[in-house]
């Protein structure tokens, strides 16, 4: 039987181009530009893999503003088969745990159509970076947990069985579970391909689904947005930094020579444990 | 959190007779491999105050195979601070699996109700923090910064960066118990160990049989094994950025290392053109470190990298940009080409190391 995937993806800004006003401490936007986020990346191109293997279909998923559709877009153009974007106003506001619900509501609609048999995740986001939203889905479907994965080594979906390498403090745990199952890759993990000329034509054309929360499932209102978030943002503000310059080494020659030897004269003398941790390392 | 975070008024809450309850601070104890993870030691430290404030008691959660081991663990716990440990030894708690760890932690939390539950941001601490809360309908606050007790209200006030650390957030969970946070290894300070302390430990069953776990672990491949680093508890961190230019300059990061005997680190842009493993960055998106000294080369300090390594005792720039943010916090700078500094600061370090073998 063929294989049903759905993966979990997010729109972030690329926050390596956020900037913060120096003077009103608020995020400037303007020309920031939206990306999949880098570490769901991993998961769609493991999640196609497992495709071209076993063969099946994948579905992308997910919970934005409108303009999200840009990213399944490109999921698509990547080999995607289907996109799915659930997108209200009620949404707005989620925490991770009204996140997972509105996405767990989703794939058991998704499930409808086909069966899903592996849900991937990113292991976090660069906006977010809780890392909650995959487990709390896997939760709310008793479906099996697996993060932090670096390899999947087999899956067999007759015997709905999977094993794979899950990376653990320490070590590397090598597991055997079963399908239905969420899966978080490690980043590294894989490298996503580059989309096909004719898959980029497909995207172009595609019509990705839209879902309100009605079409998505949701039964709870309570559940989803700020009303469903247990966390609330108290505050916002800027870190307070230390403003002490650095001292700047400096001798009569500009010599690179010169300057590391003067430079670690003042590191040992005035900074001992600098050098008892250069004597015991070396 | 797509959007920029808006604050919400804070309220006055009273707080629900049923989670009112919910009482004293927990900090589960992460080991494997015989080994408990420093992380739950510092989160002890941390967990101490909050207990203090709220005038509560300070509990470890240990959960492990039966022996002598896990025993040692609650001791070691009371020695950190915790006043009392919630015990469950199973042998099917050899291996962290996310079914049993769920099933643990959430039947203890609704057996002794604790109003803060903190745990490590590691791989299994984020895995079983987010299982837990979603299981237990609660909040969850990742990778914090900063824990405190709003005197508002009694709940936790839980920091946190945001937009890739360029801001703050302060976020409370306000009528849900338990309130729960993860904060990273190294962000908190390692508390004293006090040998006079003792504490009680509190023994609980687990319930489950072996064959009702799903997940089963076929192998363990120690990291030893595999060369991995080993950043977050090195002395001393050699790291490289975009100042270096090309690929093959990064070995010069590599030269200084070996003779350090130090970890190598890296900023993002560099992690993500592929010069080194993702395990090797230093940053909001990567892991915090705390070395005795950090030697910064072709770094300008971007906040990102900037929130983690702040924290080293001893900062050393070396950047050609005399206006770059890293000499704003840096201990000591150097402004010259990293290209050029990096293989005398090499060989000043290499005369300095053989003088003080040939004098031992």
């Amino acid at each position: 039987m063929n294989m049903h995937i759905v993966v979990c993806i997010k729109q972030v800004p690329d926050s390596a181009q956020i900037r913060v006003h120096p003077v009103t401490n608020t995020i400037m936007r303007q020309g920031v530009p939206a990306i999949i986020n880098p570490y769901d990346l991993f998961s769609l191109e493991e999640a196609l893999r497992s495709k071209d293997k076993y063969g099946g279909r994948v579905t992308v998923l997910t919970m934005g503003p409108p303009q999200a559709e840009v990213a399944l877009k490109k999921a698509i153009a990547y080999g995607a088969d289907d996109a799915i974007l659930v997108t209200d106003r009620a949404f707005a506001g989620a925490d991770t745990l009204a996140t997972s619900y509105a996405l767990a509501a989703a794939i058991r609609c998704i499930a409808q159509d086909m069966p899903v048999d592996i849900i991937f995740a990113g292991k976090q986001t660069i906006d977010g970076d809780t890392a909650q939203v995959g487990p709390g889905i896997a939760k709310r479907l008793d479906l099996k947990l697996l993060t932090y994965v670096e390899k999947i080594v087999s899956v067999d979906n007759d015997q709905k069985e999977i094993i794979l390498h899950r990376r653990a403090e320490g070590g590397v745990q090598v597991l055997k579970s079963k399908l239905p199952c969420l899966v978080t890759m490690l980043e590294g993990a894989n490298e996503m391909r580059f989309a096909s000329l004719d898959d980029m034509v497909r995207a172009a054309r595609f019509k990705v689904k839209v879902w309100n929360k009605y079409a998505a499932g949701i039964e709870d209102v309570n559940k989803i947005g700020l009303k469903g978030s247990p966390t609330v943002v108290s505050k916002v503000f800027a870190p307070i930094q230390k403003t002490v310059r650095a001292e700047i080494i400096e001798c009569a020659s500009g010599e690179p020579k010169e300057l590391t030897a003067t430079l670690l004269t003042k590191l040992f003398t005035k900074h001992p444990m600098v050098l008892d941790a250069v004597s015991q390392n070396a | 959190m797509a959007e920029a975070p808006k604050p919400v008024a804070k309220k006055k809450i009273e707080l629900d007779p049923r989670l009112a309850e919910y009482k004293g601070v927990w900090v589960f104890i992460e080991h494997e491999r015989g080994q408990v993870h420093p992380v739950s030691w510092e989160l002890l430290g941390e967990g101490r105050k909050l207990a203090d404030v709220l005038n509560v008691p300070l509990a470890g959660i240990v959960l492990g195979p039966p022996g002598e081991a896990v025993r040692h663990f609650c001791q070691e716990a009371f020695y950190y601070g915790a006043d009392q440990c919630y015990l469950i030894e199973e042998p099917l708690l050899a291996d962290y699996r996310n079914e049993s760890f769920t099933k643990g932690l959430t039947d203890l939390v609704n057996a002794y109700k604790p109003e803060i539950l903190l745990l490590g941001a590691t791989t299994l601490g984020r895995d079983l923090a987010g299982s837990v809360a979603t299981t237990l309908l609660t909040g969850l606050t990742a990778d914090c910064t900063g824990l405190a007790i709003d005197p508002d209200n009694r709940s936790l006030a839980a920091t946190r960066p945001t937009f890739g650390g360029s801001l703050l957030c302060t976020i409370l969970t306000l009528n849900y118990r338990p309130q729960m946070a993860t904060v990273r290894p190294r962000v908190m300070h390692m508390p004293a160990r006090d040998t006079s302390r003792s504490g009680v430990i509190i023994d609980h069953k687990l319930g489950m049989i072996e064959t009702e776990i799903v997940t089963k672990v076929l192998e363990f491949i120690p990291d030893a094994k595999r060369d991995e680093a080993q950043l977050a508890y090195a002395d001393i961190i050699v790291s490289g950025g975009k100042g270096l230019k090309k690929q093959e300059n990064f070995q010069l990061i590599w030269d200084l290392a070996k003779v350090l005997g130090a970890e190598v680190g890296a900023t993002r842009p560099i992690v993500q053109a592929g010069w080194v493993g993702p395990d090797r960055q230093v940053g909001q998106t990567g892991k915090t470190v705390r070395p005795k000294l950090y030697i910064a080369a072709g770094i300008s300090g971007a906040i990102q990298h900037r929130v983690g390594m702040e924290a080293s005792d001893v900062i050393v720039a070396i950047n050609s940009d005399p206006n770059a943010p890293i000499f704003d916090f840096a201990t000591y700078g150097i402004v010259g080409n990293a290209i050029e500094i990096l293989p005398a600061l090499t060989e000043s370090f290499r005369q300095h190391i053989a003088t003080v073998r040939i004098a031992s």
